[in-house]
Parts: structure tokens; C-alpha cells; sequence
């Protein structure tokens, strides 16, 4: 398939800290005991996907990751690493790699997504359109994550002012305004709604950070616009705004593989096939705009912003703060637990002690070990993890190599790798950062707690 | 009246269904408060104006009645008098099951003011329907009136339902075949509620502006560019208390609707109902005259069509959409095109060609003349070899030999084309003057708006007619009788947007090439835009800081100079000291000023009194000063309630003595013990 895959995996994300460190970038953030870029790695997997470059920031973290895929994925997946500084954004990112990529269309993908929509549904919408840029646009979640903890209203309150305004056509085929973060009213191009004549306004749609770009419109977008920081805020935005004015095809000859360009479009046959299949679908408003009123094609130049619209019932987050890292562990192992391949997750079964009960919705890692009378419901814990007696677990992430004693109670808490709980500890709506101690009898509430950097 | 209405509330009260059972209201307003028709407004209203040979006020009685309107309350202002008798002569009087009022006013300017006056007369109980007179529709109610009732039902905020059709402004002119400005709406997809509405489109912003919460609350919002406004309103009763209560509200749409929406303190909502295979539309300007009369003649309003409206078989339907009264006399040789209407009584002569127009009644057309896309109305003469293309000729004109018409001429009443003679293009030629002074509001049409001016003029008319002959010889050529109106400055432009006659090629292509440019422009300003938005609003905020701030230093110096004078006047006037604390005060509230600043004002006063006031020497300024602080001093305590409003009193001393240097500065130490010693007492005193 001609399509290239750029996973954007990030790096040390300053959201998730405590959860993660030097040793664990974000991409080996472990979602019910399985790296969060299994998820997506997987899902492309599913499509047919096979070529990847993988863009990790920080060249530390490339390592590990690279590693980590080399061994999971070997001679599924061809992958690529490419470490990029930090803090150079998306597009900067993708400005960093442009020399890698070769293929006629582009998908990329954000490292933290986890979900179900097939990244191949958005490719061949993208073709079928033959678009410049297709975007993935999901139902924002509603199950609130108010049931968990008590840090959900203030996050609830967040993500309010945090909405994506969208604008589609009525066919839903095209994206004709996007909008983020509002200061205080949308400004709709009156150009676009000319052409289109009523376009809807959601603001029930989520940007999943997951593009289809064409490649020769992309590399040309982030060569002329060097200021360009993010897709999302600077690069799609940009494109929707000039798609019926399009400077991307007028600044270049055009090559024979770019739409609306009738001199050497011949050679390409495939470029032609898409062209014949475009016009085959019913007449889009771009063409009908392109057109002078004496019916001629007119000089003027139009690209397709489209969207893939995921059905509401498909799982879709993105993991970007803590409280989505504990929203997706939970629906993992719940209502979400397809996205799992049952063969990388089960271990051997745990050493339980007796009166343990395990709950249903929780994982437990291989090698794990619980003393007698504990109790873990909703809750994931790792590998190799030794629990005393005594212990409850509930709303819980506990990762790898971690020690609890007698007695701790846990609640809506993350425990990272190699923290070790001594007796009677109470945590609730806690962070543990990696490779901490918390002293015994101590009791902390909605706290983060983490070793001092060294 | 009375009695029937207590009669109607009573039995309300008691049973809500009962409200449907009330005869169905409507409100035709037979005036449209604007000037767009004129000239030929200016002697007849515009619903009486013939459309396809039928006065317009017809087709919209014809489709109330039709749509099961009891009762119609026909409002008039300009020419009321012609209105009223019009109705009185017509078969409207004097239909079973469906009443026609009438309710005449000489004031009136705006639609506003029209159902404010309705309001008074306290004639409407129920829902209404709200038209304009020049509304020619074929749509059903019963649906819209349905879902109306349903939502009133649910939701006493429910007071208006609009409705609206399909109909795509055309991307190069923007504006639609009615020639109507685009039309912007908001609308939510499943109440169907409207959010958002804009017809005055300004050209220059290339955006629309949604308010965010308006987004937030409504998860989908469809944003219409593609509708049309059908003026066809149903309305509940706090419609009319509403104009009644925001006396402000002129136009229908621009101040009200808008004025709805924008307010969200009484939470009053406004619905659409959008027709899809009904006709409505509402003439508006020349160019919807023209659309609206060919879609009349090409049936799409049927049942309301020339052949039915007529009642009488006088008017037949031929082959090609050619309508033709009983007794025409056509020559042999004239050419008859499809989509054209002749009325009864005209003559034709031999070689003419007509097409897609309108001849009216009693009308002579002579030979080898050409009429294309025009209406002529009654009692015209066309004498042989004119020629019309896209022309409104009004009754008893004459055309003498040869003239000519060019694309959207309007000849208004007895117009008389000299020989030979062409009227330029977009021409609007009357027998009356322009009236010299344009109003200052362009929508209003105050002076003629009265029966009473009306026939002054007339009047005047019928004496001036003669000289005006030779005047105007040279202005429409031998023979001709008229004025042509001046098109103002920057008027021009609108011209063709509204003419009768189409948009020319050449002004399309000229549109395409200034849009292209627009957008190139526009573009760039929206990436400034959003580039720099952030730093330019900080700039401003702090912009308008600096202001405030200088605002308030004003302030200050003005409200001191006040006091002064109060307190001078209270001196000079031995003024009790409870009214001058009584002013004082009100001072303090009129320039929003803390007690402390009246304090320090005060106090500033006494000591300018104390200077001012002749003094030989420094101990005579003390026993001054000291004289005015013991007699005023309950003045000043009323503002001095604790020791931070004091030590302001004694910084402002300071600072009065830094300013004149050489009277106080000697007596700083002796008249700020004084002070200190008076304040104390002040203090002692009040607690």
C-alpha cells in the first residue's frame, strides 16, 4: 500500500509526570501492563500498515523505544526510528524527518492514541477523495471520568474550554472550519460557506490526531511556512482555511500527481485512476466553485480537507494527562477490553495468598505475588510486583517491580516500576514516580510524589 | 369589543384548549417602510402595484384565505386613503368566513410602530401569522402552525416561528434571485431553534462571528447561507407586547429577531420552519418583481396564477405559458414569444415582438415594436418602432415613435418618451421631482408616507403638468413629460444589484476578478490576524488602562472644582451644614468618589477659602484658617470615619503647602497641630 506511516510517539511528556521518566518515555507508558504505542502499532498492524518511521524526541528515548519494537514487532512491522529534539512540535517534527518520506500519501499518527478505529478506514477515505488532508474525528467520551476521584470535576471543568469547533459540510465528507481553543466567538470563513451554503457546527467532535496528509502538499506546506510549530493548531488549520484558494499547488510546477492539473497528469496512471474515481463520485462544491460561470475550469486552484468521522460507539483517547492515563487503564480492562490481544497480556497466573479476592476489571502482570486476605478491584498490576497482606487495591495503576507491604491501602493511585510501600501506607489520588519510597504509616491524598532529580 | 374579549380571556383561563379553537389572526402589513419602489411608490402604495395584472395585496388575502385565516388586520401608513378604498371596492369586503380590517395610521414608520399601534387597539387574542402585503406564497399553514402550538406547548418562550426556504445566493454577486442581500442563519438542526441571524452582510469582514457559548451549548449548529427569509411569520401574542415593551424596535428583522436573539435575559426563542415544495417569496425590489412575476406565469404559485385569481374565464392559458385576455386585437403578423401575459382590451399592432413580459389592460402597442423581459402595465401607449428590454412602465405612459428602453428603465405614471428618444439604462423617470433631500435614514419613507401629502402633491401636479412641458422637453427628448432621478453618488453601484433587468456579463466578470482580490486580501488579514490576535488585545487592554487611569485623574480635578464650589456656596449662602453634607455626598455618588476623596476635597476648599480670604500677615492667615476648620468642622467629620481617611486629609495639607510654597509653608506646623488636634476631636466626637 502507498502509504507511509509517521507515528508520532513523543517523548518526555511534562503532563504525565510523575509517570514518566528518563527511563520510561511516554511511549512505553504501559496501559494495563502493555506499552501505549502497542496500541497504535498494533491497529496499523490490522490495516496493512506496514511502513513506519517512528519520531521519538530525545535521543535516549529513541533507544529504549527502538528497542522495545524491536523486540515486539520484529518481522511483523518494518519500522523505522527517528530521534527528533525536543520541543520542536509536530510539524517540527515532521520537518525533521521530510527527507524520509517517499510516498505518495502520508499517514501520521500520535503515539498516544488508543483506540479502535482502523487507521486504514481514514487511508482509503483519504483516497477516495483523492484530499489533501483527512482527519480522524471522534465523539468526545462522555462516560465522565467523574466516577473516578475526585480530580474529575476540576478536569471536566478543563476540558469544557479545551473543545474543538468543527466545521463539516453536509455531507459530512469535508472539514470546513476547525477551531481550538476560543477566545470568545468562532470566526466562520464566509468564503467557504459561500461555496458549500450551510455547513454544520459541532463542537461534539474531537481532532484524534490521526492525518492523512499528501505528501508533495505537506513537505511543501512546512518548507514555505517555517514558522509552523503543530499540526493541529498551525498546519491543518491552514490548509482548511486555503482549500478553495489553494497556494500550496501554485507556488511549485505542479507534478503530475497533484489534482486539477491537466498537462502532465497523463504520465502518472495511478494519479489518473484517483482523478477519474474523484470525478466518478458525485461533484464535490470545490469543483463546482473552481468553475467560471461560463462553465470553463478556471485557474483557480482548490484542495479537499476530508474527515473520517468514527462511529460513536468506537473507543477513542488519547493519553495526554493522568486522568486520561487512568480513564483508559479502567476502560481497557472494561468496556474497552477488545483492544487487547489476550496472548501479550495474561501471564502465568499469579501467586495469590489465601482470602484474596481479585475483582473483575484488573490485570495482573506474570510473576506478581499477593499475601493472604487483599483485595484489588478495578485495578492493574504488573509484572513481578510483591504484595503484602492485607492490601487493598482499588482504582489502581501498579506497574512493574513494585513492593507493597502489610496493610497499604490504595486508591485511584498510580505506583510506578520499582516503588516500594512500606507498611500501613494510605494513598489516595496519588502519583508514585518511579523508583520511590514511600515511608511506613504515612498517609497522602491527591498528591505527586517522585524522587528529587538528581 | 370589550365584552367579546373579556368573554375570550374567561374561557382561556379555563381551558387551554380553547386557544386553538380561536379564529385564526393575521397581520398583513400593506406598507413596507422602505423606499425601494419608488419612484412609483410615491404616487400609488406598493400593494396595490399590478404584479402579472393583479394587484399584489391579493395574492397574499388570496393565500390567507386559502390557509384558513379568519380574520386579517390590513395595517396602512403610505396612501392608506388608496389602500382602503381599494379593500372597501373590492370582493375582500365582502367575503363569508374571512374578515378584512383595516387600521390606518399617519405616523407610522417602521413596522415596529405598526404593531405597536396593533397592540393598542388590543384586536389580536390569539397566534397570528405576520405578512407583508407583497407576499405571494401557496404554502400550507397547517404544518408550521402544528409544530408552533406544539413548542408553545413545551415552552412558553416559544414566540415566533419563521419560515424559510431553500434558495442559494449566487457565489459571485451574493445575493439571491430575489436579489436579496445573503442571508447568514444559525440554526440548530434538531429544535430547529434559529441562533443566529444576518442579513445586512458586511462586505468587507470576510467571517462570521458565532458567539462561543452558543457553540458550547449546542453541540450542532447548522449555519445556513443557503436560505431564504419568506417575511412569513407565526407569531404568538407577546410578539406585540414585546415591540410595545422595546420601543426601539423598528425593523422587523434587524432589531427585533436580532434583538431576540442577542438577548438572553428573557430567554425568548425563535423557531424556522423551512418549506420545500411550497412557493414563497416576498417582492422586495425590482429584481424580485421580475423573478417573482415569471415564476407567477410559469405556475409555481399555483393556485394562485392570473387565470384563477380572475375568477372570470377572461384570461385563458395558451400553448408556451402565453396568457391572453378574451378580447386582445393582435395583428396577423405580431410574433408572440412563450411566458408573456395580455390584457384585456390592448391592441397590438403588426410585426411586434413580445416576449417573457406582461402587458397590462387597454393598452395600444404599435408596430414593429420590441418588448422583451418588460412590464407594462395599463392604459400604455407604445407607438410604433419602440423598443423595451427589462423595463417597468407603469399606467398611462406614452411612448412616441421610435424610443427607445434601455435594461432596467422604470417609467413611472404618465411618463411621456419623446420621439426618437433613448432612456439610459437603470433610469427611473417620474413626473414628480426627485425629492431633494434624500431622508437621513435611507429605509424610512416619511414624507409621502401620509393620504394627506399624497393628494397635496397630486394636487400640485395636476397645476404644474403645463410649464413642466417645455421644461422638460430637453430631459426626455421632444414631447417627453418627466424628470429622470439623479442616481446618487455610490448609489450607482446598487443599481444593477436590484434592477429588473439581469446582472450584465460584464459586471460579472468584473465581481469574479474583485472577489479574487478580496480573498487574496482577505486571507492575508486573517493570517495577521491570527497570528498577532494575542499581543494586539494585550496592547489594547493595557491602551485602555492608561485611559482609565487618566479618566479617573480627571475625574478627580472636576469633582474637586465641584466641591469647592459647593462649599464656597455654602459659605457665602450660610448654607446649613447638614444640606452641604447632603450635597457633598451626592457629588461623591455622581463621580463614584470614596468619602476619603471628599474628605481631602474639603478640606482642600477650607484652606483655599483661608488663603484667599484678605490677610495681612501669617498669624491673621492662622486665626483664617483656623475660624473656617472650627465652623465647618462637622462638615468635614461627616467624611472622616477612621484614621486612614484622616492622615489623608493631612497628606493632602502637605501637598497644598508644597504648592503654595509661600502662604502655608510657615504655617505648616501650626495649622497641622490645629488639625491634628481638631481631627481628634473630630475622632472623640464620633465615637
Amino acid at each position: 500500500m502507498d502509504f507511509q506511516v509517521v507515528v508520532l510517539a513523543g517523548g518526555n511528556s511534562k503532563n504525565l509526570t510523575p509517570l514518566v521518566s528518563k527511563e520510561l518515555p511516554k511511549p512505553l507508558l504501559p496501559v494495563a501492563n502493555c506499552p501505549v504505542l502497542y496500541y497504535v502499532l498494533h491497529q496499523l498492524e490490522q490495516s496493512n500498515l506496514k511502513d513506519l518511521i517512528v519520531v521519538v524526541e530525545g535521543e535516549d528515548a529513541a533507544l529504549l523505544v527502538g528497542a522495545w519494537i524491536s523486540g515486539t514487532f520484529i518481522d511483523r512491522l518494518h519500522v523505522e526510528i527517528a530521534a527528533v529534539p525536543e520541543d520542536i512540535g509536530t510539524a517540527g517534527a515532521l520537518r525533521a524527518i521530510s527527507h524520509h518520506l517517499t510516498a505518495k500519501d502520508i499517514l501520521v499518527v500520535s503515539g498516544d492514541l488508543v483506540s479502535d478505529v482502523p487507521p486504514g478506514a481514514l487511508a482509503a477515505t483519504h483516497r477516495r477523495h483523492d484530499a489533501a488532508v483527512t482527519t480522524m474525528l471522534c465523539s468526545i467520551p462522555v462516560s465522565g471520568p467523574s466516577e473516578s476521584g475526585s480530580s474529575g470535576g476540576k478536569d471536566k471543568a478543563k476540558k469544557l474550554g479545551r473543545y474543538n469547533i468543527i466545521g463539516l459540510d453536509p455531507s459530512k465528507q469535508f472539514l470546513l472550519h476547525i477551531a481550538t481553543e476560543i477566545e470568545k466567538d468562532a470566526r466562520i470563513s464566509k468564503r467557504i460557506l459561500h461555496a458549500v451554503g450551510q455547513m454544520e457546527m459541532r463542537s461534539d467532535l474531537m481532532d484524534a490526531h490521526m492525518y492523512a496528509f499528501k505528501r508533495s502538499v505537506l513537505q511543501e506546506v512546512l518548507d514555505v511556512k517555517d514558522t509552523f510549530q503543530s499540526l493541529k493548531e498551525d498546519v491543518l488549520p491552514y490548509l482548511v482555511r486555503s482549500q478553495l484558494k489553494s497556494e500550496a499547488l501554485l507556488n511549485r510546477t505542479p507534478q503530475g500527481e497533484e489534482n486539477g492539473n491537466e498537462k502532465v497528469s497523463s504520465q502518472n496512471n495511478q494519479a489518473f485512476i484517483s482523478r477519474i474515481l474523484a470525478n466518478a463520485s458525485t461533484p464535490s462544491f470545490h469543483g463546482i466553485y473552481s468553475k467560471n460561470p461560463d462553465g470553463s475550469s478556471s485557474t483557480r486552484k482548490t484542495h479537499k480537507c476530508c474527515v473520517y468521522i468514527a462511529s460513536s460507539s468506537s473507543y477513542c483517547v488519547r493519553l495526554n494527562s493522568i486522568q486520561a492515563f487512568m480513564d483508559i487503564n479502567r476502560d481497557v480492562t472494561g468496556d474497552a477490553d477488545h483492544l487487547l490481544s489476550p496472548n501479550n497480556i495474561i501471564g502465568p497466573s499469579p501467586k495469590l495468598g489465601t482470602k484474596t479476592t481479585v475483582g473483575p476489571n484488573c490485570r495482573l502482570g506474570e510473576g506478581s505475588e499477593m499475601g493472604d486476605k487483599c483485595q484489588v478491584k478495578r485495578s492493574i498490576i504488573g509484572r513481578h510486583c510483591r504484595i503484602g497482606s492485607h492490601v487493598k487495591v482499588v482504582n489502581s495503576v501498579v506497574m512493574n517491580h513494585v513492593t507493597i507491604g502489610d496493610g497499604c491501602i490504595i486508591q485511584g493511585s498510580v505506583i510506578c516500576s520499582n516503588v516500594q510501600l512500606q507498611e500501613r501506607v494510605e494513598l489516595k489520588d496519588c502519583q508514585v514516580g518511579a523508583g520511590f519510597v514511600v515511608t511506613a504509616g504515612s498517609e497522602y491524598k491527591a498528591e505527586s510524589l517522585a524522587k528529587k532529580e538528581k | 369589543m370589550g365584552a367579546q374579549k373579556k368573554g375570550a380571556t374567561a374561557r382561556v383561563s379555563e381551558d387551554p384548549e380553547e386557544l386553538a379553537r380561536h379564529p385564526l389572526q393575521a397581520i398583513l402589513l400593506a406598507d413596507s417602510f422602505t423606499t425601494k419602489f419608488r419612484p412609483i411608490t410615491l404616487e400609488r402604495p406598493k400593494v396595490l402595484l399590478p404584479l402579472v395584472n393583479i394587484p399584489m395585496i391579493n395574492y397574499t388575502l388570496a393565500w390567507l384565505e386559502s390557509a384558513g385565516v379568519e380574520e386579517v388586520f390590513v395595517f396602512c401608513c403610505a396612501h392608506s386613503k388608496q389602500v382602503i378604498d381599494y379593500l372597501e371596492s373590492s370582493e375582500w369586503s365582502s367575503q363569508p368566513n374571512f374578515s378584512v380590517t383595516t387600521i390606518e395610521s399617519h405616523n407610522s414608520i417602521s413596522a415596529g410602530d405598526a404593531l405597536r399601534l396593533i397592540y393598542e387597539r388590543n384586536v389580536i387574542h390569539g397566534d397570528f401569522v405576520l405578512i407583508r402585503g407583497d407576499t405571494v406564497s401557496n404554502m400550507s399553514l397547517t404544518q408550521a402552525l402544528q409544530e408552533h402550538k406544539d413548542r408553545r406547548k413545551k415552552d412558553a418562550n416559544a414566540i415566533m416561528t419563521m419560515v424559510v426556504k431553500q434558495s442559494k445566493p449566487s457565489p459571485i454577486t451574493q445575493q439571491s434571485r430575489l436579489g436579496t442581500d445573503e442571508l447568514f442563519m444559525a440554526i440548530n438542526p434538531v429544535t430547529k431553534q434559529l441562533l443566529y441571524y444576518e442579513d445586512k452582510a458586511e462586505y468587507s469582514k470576510g467571517f462570521i462571528s458565532l458567539d462561543k457559548t452558543l457553540i458550547a451549548d449546542n453541540p450542532s449548529v447548522i449555519l445556513h447561507n443557503d436560505k431564504q427569509d419568506c417575511y412569513i411569520d407565526i407569531c404568538s401574542q407577546e410578539v406585540l407586547s414585546l415591540f410595545t415593551d422595546n420601543f426601539d424596535y423598528q425593523h422587523l428583522r434587524r432589531h427585533f429577531v436580532k434583538g431576540l436573539l442577542v438577548d438572553d435575559i428573557m430567554g425568548y426563542k425563535i423557531f424556522t420552519h423551512e418549506i420545500h415544495s411550497s412557493y414563497a417569496a416576498r417582492i422586495d425590489n425590482f429584481r424580485s418583481y421580475d423573478t417573482i412575476s415569471k415564476d407567477i406565469i410559469q405556475r409555481w404559485t399555483y393556485p394562485f396564477v392570473p387565470d384563477v385569481l380572475c375568477g372570470s374565464s377572461a384570461i385563458k392559458v395558451e400553448r408556451q405559458g402565453t396568457y391572453r385576455a378574451s378580447d386582445v386585437t393582435l395583428s396577423r403578423s405580431a410574433q408572440l414569444g412563450s411566458f408573456i401575459f395580455i390584457g384585456q382590451g390592448t391592441k397590438i399592432g403588426n410585426d411586434t415582438k413580445i416576449s417573457h413580459s406582461v402587458i397590462g389592460e387597454r393598452c395600444t402597442i404599435g408596430s414593429n415594436v420590441t418588448i422583451e423581459g418588460s412590464y407594462i402595465w395599463n392604459n400604455v401607449t407604445i407607438e410604433d418602432g419602440c423598443q423595451l428590454r427589462n423595463a417597468i412602465v407603469c399606467d398611462g405612459v406614452i411612448l412616441k415613435s421610435g424610443a427607445v428602453l434601455q435594461p432596467g428603465v422604470i417609467l413611472s405614471f404618465k411618463v411621456v418618451v419623446g420621439q426618437q428618444f433613448v432612456v439610459p439604462a437603470y433610469s427611473k423617470v417620474s413626473l414628480l421631482q426627485q425629492p431633494t433631500q434624500q431622508d437621513s435614514d435611507e429605509e424610512l419613507e416619511y414624507a409621502d408616507s401620509t393620504s394627506g401629502t399624497g393628494e397635496l402633491r397630486s394636487d400640485k401636479l395636476n397645476g404644474d403638468i403645463a410649464p413642466d412641458l417645455s421644461e422638460t422637453a430637453s430631459e426626455l427628448g421632444t414631447g417627453g413629460v418627466g424628470y429622470i432621478w439623479k442616481v446618487f453618488e455610490g448609489a450607482y453601484d446598487e443599481e444593477w444589484r436590484h434592477s429588473v433587468a439581469p446582472i450584465p456579463t460584464d459586471k460579472l466578470v468584473k465581481l469574479m476578478l474583485d472577489r479574487d482580490e478580496d480573498e487574496e486580501l482577505l486571507t492575508q488579514d486573517g493570517n495577521v490576524i491570527s497570528a498577532s490576535g494575542e499581543l494586539k488585545t494585550d496592547s489594547d487592554g493595557n491602551g485602555s488602562e492608561d485611559d482609565d487611569n487618566e479618566d479617573s485623574r480627571d475625574d478627580y480635578v472636576s469633582f474637586e472644582k465641584e466641591v469647592e464650589a459647593t462649599f464656597l456656596r455654602a459659605v457665602h449662602e450660610n448654607v446649613k451644614v447638614d444640606l452641604a453634607v447632603l450635597e457633598v455626598n451626592a457629588l461623591r455618588l455622581s463621580y463614584n468618589m470614596a468619602s476619603v476623596d471628599c474628605g481631602g476635597a474639603i478640606f482642600y476648599s477650607m484652606m483655599k477659602l483661608a488663603v484667599e480670604s484678605p490677610h495681612n500677615s501669617a498669624s491673621e492667615l492662622h486665626r483664617n484658617a483656623a475660624d473656617i476648620v472650627t465652623t465647618w468642622q462637622k462638615l468635614l467629620k461627616s467624611f472622616l470615619h477612621d484614621i486612614d481617611e484622616e492622615i489623608e486629609v493631612i497628606l493632602k495639607f502637605e501637598e497644598m503647602c508644597l504648592e503654595s510654597a509661600k502662604d502655608f509653608a510657615a504655617l505648616f506646623p501650626q495649622v497641622f497641630l490645629m488639625i491634628c488636634l481638631d481631627l481628634e476631636d473630630a475622632l472623640m466626637g464620633s465615637r
